[in-house]
């Protein structure tokens, strides 16, 4: 009766190799490692980095263990930190051939020590929390007020230019706050307008409002457009911090969106919040300014002659020099936009940029004087001005919607179009919670957590073994398996560990004891009525379940509660507390029944098993009990 | 080994006024410490700045406390963190001061009074990670007093967090009072929920009471365990309905007595179990775990004493009654469908 079928058994050995396999990632520790990532914004690092980074190092005559590209950088793994170091100058020397204006950075960072092929079965170790490993943290509040007031401001432009191209005659535009409003003199035009405003504009809703002698049209952002302007900022904002946090080299950025107008940044292993906080609140500028393409010019852009007066020589981006006028036509504070798209008639891949009211009023005086010459658009960053994109003028472009294309694909279409937003920030931030945590505090903390759960284990176990004998070890092996698996599925998960996430493995350990005390008390209970052995065991098993389920039950209630209120280290908790529940349930119950159907299931006349005494109240006889 | 050999029912309810009314009166005084001095709620609550340092020497905190004393930011506290190396200094929010400006002014103070100038430290770890950090330093070319960790929260966060705790509160009382009500019936749903309402108001009256940092840790912590405490008022109450379909005869305090005596060795064993866990966290787990701890330890031992007394006891006084619990007579005793039968210890 206490047998499992096969595949149960072969359920849990797989249960137990997986555990395995996701928990050893962790035991591994680090190793040195150096990291190759983008220095600029205009540079991208891909696959064939590998390439160059291997050929580099042996060129220097450095071993790597392995060289890896993970979508953003090149890391490469060293045996120890001598090597690490050398290896390092031997990339900086090789990649940047100009120190002082590096294309890419070398940072020296961690990697797991765990065999490749683990990590190619995604068997990594868990992901300490600063707490535990030291750094910065940043919560950062994204003003959403003026990306709204801005979208509102470009809206109002273009309203404007709507309106005159159909020769609809209005008494004035405004912007208030989020809303637009435009009067008119007559009903009759305000029908009309009304009509192209709701057509082209699906983004606002009109009201109609009398104002005097005259008649106002108020548009609102519908909510979901607001939300979409929200989003965008919101996404725009955290891509902007991910192309300057690169720049720190920090082996691991975090950098997420929480709620609706938050950004958590957190920065491992950097200590410098001042440095840190001047990289992050740094903007890059953008400029439109015109191409100079005299004869002079040419001869200096072939490195013929000096570079004519009142202009300058930057590189653009596939490495060709241009000589480009000093005069500033236009800012990023002009562009509103920049999207990737398609040319609609040539159906190109295209970047389309939306410009303000004043810019668009520019751009449309600077192109009528300058068709068939060039303009430039420059991106600066850390002072140091690189040319985007240059394009020729092909026609007179009013209404502040621009359109580059040609000669493009869509991938850098998608780029381009990303660089010149990454200028700057779709709405301001604000820090709001700011974190430092030294390096030794966290090694300290890693240390006192593992502590707690190792004495408080070990108590638990002798106790465990003392009290209910053979039953106590199959206990204490459940409980054992209970922490394997939960330290596997937070690993599988890549789960962030923090202290009190260390906090809510031990205690989870502390309650998940419960259930199998449930059960042993149960069995000497069935044992103390009469009943043989082998019944004993299986009543005592069915019957606690209902109690262990409810116990668990209550528990679980608590711990969603708090994940779904919780924030930070609460939620740290909670997400632990939450799955350790769960693997519990699973050790206690299915595994620890397991081993006592292993090892006591085959005997047909069983006549006593190793739970301790069992004490009856008639009497005062003891149950028979024999050692193991 | 059997720790319990118990051979008559405890008579837990003839106790039960006496000691129902001691539980009112630590309540009441929990209420009056909550109410006259207030929760010390850490800066995640309330908003403000952390510094920790540490001395290489045992530090002179009277000394310390001067020196932050003397940059005039307000109410700032300053006390032993952990061991006599570690101080903790707390600066409440001020306005035209962001975080981590105060922090840098209170930690350069504190290095000019060491003497020493602050700059900024380079180095690579053993493991091979970069590390820069501010550090204080002297001619010598120690460290005397070393920045372990800043902490800065906005106001507006800490009262967003003070709501969110409030709300998870409310979930975990009102989810677990829904399973209650369902799993047995209104009385009991209510007995459990004053029974661990009252263990939580006895947890808040000692931090209260005490003045113990009451932070997010410490609310995780009472969260879980009132989850947990719960759940010793669902064996007595199982073992209760149990007992009133098995022995007929019996009134109502005597259910409940040889319900509670007939788990109590059960009891006993899983509560020290997890204290044991907790015990260790208390001796091994440091300063940051401290409170969690202390908030688990109170926790724990008052989920013990309130399922028996408190919540069997409302129960009692809610006027349980058989008919409440084994509806349809006799005939169910035996049904092997019933999903609770086997729900006893």
């Amino acid at each position: 009766m206490n047998r499992y079928p096969w595949w149960k058994y072969a359920m849990l050995v797989i249960a137990l190799l997986i555990g395995l396999l996701y928990t050893v990632p962790n035991l591994f520790g680090e190793a040195p490692a150096v990291q190759v990532s983008s220095g600029k914004a205009t540079i991208k690092v891909e696959q064939a980095m590998v390439e160059r980074v291997s050929q580099a190092l042996t060129k220097a005559g450095v071993k790597p263990d392995f060289v890896q590209f993970d979508g953003k950088s090149v890391k490469a793994r060293f045996q120890d930190t001598d090597t690490q170091l050398l290896a390092k100058d031997a990339l900086s020397k090789a990649l940047n051939p100009d120190p002082a204006d590096p294309s890419y950075i070398v940072a020296l960072n961690l990697l797991s020590r765990s065999p490749a092929w683990m990590a190619s079965v995604r068997a990594l170790p868990m992901y300490l929390g600063l707490d535990l490993r030291g750094g910065v943290h940043f919560l950062m509040q994204v003003d959403m007020k003026s990306a709204l007031t801005k979208k509102a401001e470009a809206l109002t432009g273009d309203i404007r230019t709507m309106l005159r191209d159909k020769n609809i005659r209005h008494a004035g535009i405004t912007r208030d706050g989020n809303t637009v409003e435009v009067r008119f003199r007559e009903a009759a035009t305000l029908a009309s307008a009304r009509n192209v405003l709701a057509d082209q504009l699906p983004d606002l809703v009109w009201t109609e409002q009398p104002d005097g002698g005259d008649i106002k049209l108020i548009g609102n952002l519908k909510p979901e457009a607001a939300r979409a302007v929200q989003d965008q900022a919101l996404k725009q904002n955290i891509t902007t911090l991910h192309n300057r946090v690169n720049e720190l080299g920090v082996s691991e950025p975090v950098i997420q969106q929480q709620g609706a107008d938050r950004v958590v940044v957190q920065l491992p292993g950097v200590q410098d919040t001042a440095k840190a906080k001047d990289i992050i609140g740094r903007t890059a500028t953008l400029e439109i300014r015109m191409v100079n393409e005299t004869a002079e010019a040419k001869d200096a852009e072939r490195g013929g002659g000096p570079v004519p007066f009142g202009s300058e020589r930057y590189v653009e981006r596939n490495g060709q020099p241009i000589i480009v006028f000093r005069q500033v036509i236009l800012t990023g504070e002009n562009l509103n936009d920049a999207q990737p798209g398609f040319d609609s008639q040539t159906q190109e891949p295209s970047v389309n940029l939306t410009l303000d009211a004043k810019g668009a009023r520019i751009f449309k005086d600077v192109t009528r004087e300058n068709v068939g010459k060039r303009m430039a658009i420059l991106l600066f960053e850390k002072g140091k001005g690189e040319v985007v994109t240059a394009p020729v003028i092909r026609s007179e472009i009013g209404g502040g919607r621009v359109q580059i294309s040609g000669r493009m694909t869509t991938t850098e279409a998608n780029d381009t179009s990303l660089l010149l937003r990454a200028g700057s920030l779709a709405a301001p931030m604000e820090i709001i919670e700011e974190k430092t945590i030294g390096p030794s505090l966290g090694a300290d903390n890693i240390a006192k957590g593992f502590a707690s759960v190792t004495y408080g284990f070990a108590a638990i176990a002798t106790f465990m073994c003392a009290y209910y004998l053979l039953f106590g070890v199959f206990s204490t092996v459940a409980l054992a398996f209970n922490l394997l698996l939960l330290v596997a599925v937070l690993s599988m998960l890549q789960l962030t560990l923090t202290l009190p996430g260390i906090a809510a493995i031990a205690l989870t350990l502390g309650m998940a004891i419960d259930a199998n005390v449930l059960i042993n008390e149960r069995v000497r209970e069935e044992l103390r009525g009469g009943a043989s052995p082998q019944v004993a065991i299986q009543a005592g098993y069915e019957r606690a379940w209902g109690t262990i389920l409810d116990s668990n039950v209550t528990t679980l209630i608590a711990g969603l509660a708090l994940l779904a209120f919780g924030s930070g280290p609460v939620r740290g908790f909670a997400i632990v507390h939450c799955l350790g529940i769960l693997t519990s349930m699973f050790s206690a119950v299915v595994f620890s029944r397991g081993l006592v159907n292993l090892w006591y299931g085959r005997q047909k006349r069983l006549k006593s098993v190793s739970i301790g005494q069992v004490w009856r109240p008639d009497g005062g006889t003891t149950a028979p009990t024999t050692e193991p | 080994m059997e720790f319990f050999r118990i051979r008559k029912d405890i008579p837990f309810m003839r106790y039960a006024l006496i000691l129902n009314v001691i539980s009112f009166l630590t309540f009441a005084a929990a209420v009056y410490f909550l109410a006259t001095r207030s929760l010390h709620l850490s800066i995640e609550f309330t908003g403000g700045t952390v510094l920790e340092v540490s001395y290489e020497k045992p530090a002179d905190i009277n000394r310390t406390r001067g020196v932050v004393e003397s940059l005039n930011l307000g109410e700032v506290q300053v006390q032993n963190f952990g061991s006599s190396h570690d101080v903790l200094i707390r600066l409440p929010v001020r306005p035209n001061m962001t975080g981590s400006v105060a922090a840098a002014t209170v930690f350069g103070a504190l290095c000019k009074a060491e003497s020493g100038t602050v700059g900024t430290k380079q180095y690579v770890t053993p493991q091979g990670e970069s590390v820069s950090r501010p550090s204080c330093a002297v001619a010598a070319g120690s460290e005397p007093v070393k920045l372990m960790r800043t902490e800065f929260v906005g106001p507006s966060v800490g009262s967003e967090l003070a709501r969110d705790g409030a709300m998870a509160l409310g979930m975990t009382v009102l989810g677990i009072m829904l399973y209650l009500a369902f799993r047995f019936e209104w009385k009991f749903a209510v007995a459990g929920i004053i029974a661990n309402l009252h263990d939580v108001v006895i947890i808040l009256g000692f931090f209260a009471f005490f003045q113990w940092e009451f932070s997010l840790a410490v609310l995780a912590a009472i969260l879980a365990v009132l989850g947990y405490s719960v759940n010793e008022s669902v064996v007595i109450f199982d073992r209760i309905r149990e007992a009133f379909r098995k022995y007929r005869k019996l009134t109502t305090p005597q259910v409940i007595d040889h319900a509670i005596t007939s788990t109590t060795s059960r009891t006993i064993i899983t509560h020290g179990s997890t204290q044991m866990m907790v015990l260790s966290m208390l001796m091994f787990g440091g300063a940051t775990l401290h409170y969690f701890a202390v908030a688990l330890t109170i926790g724990i031992l008052f989920g013990i004493y309130s399922s028996i007394f408190v919540a069997a006891g409302i129960a009692m006084w809610l006027g349980v009654k058989r008919e409440d619990l084994v509806k349809s007579g006799p005939a169910k005793e035996s049904d092997p469908n019933d999903p609770n039968a086997g729900a006893v210890v």
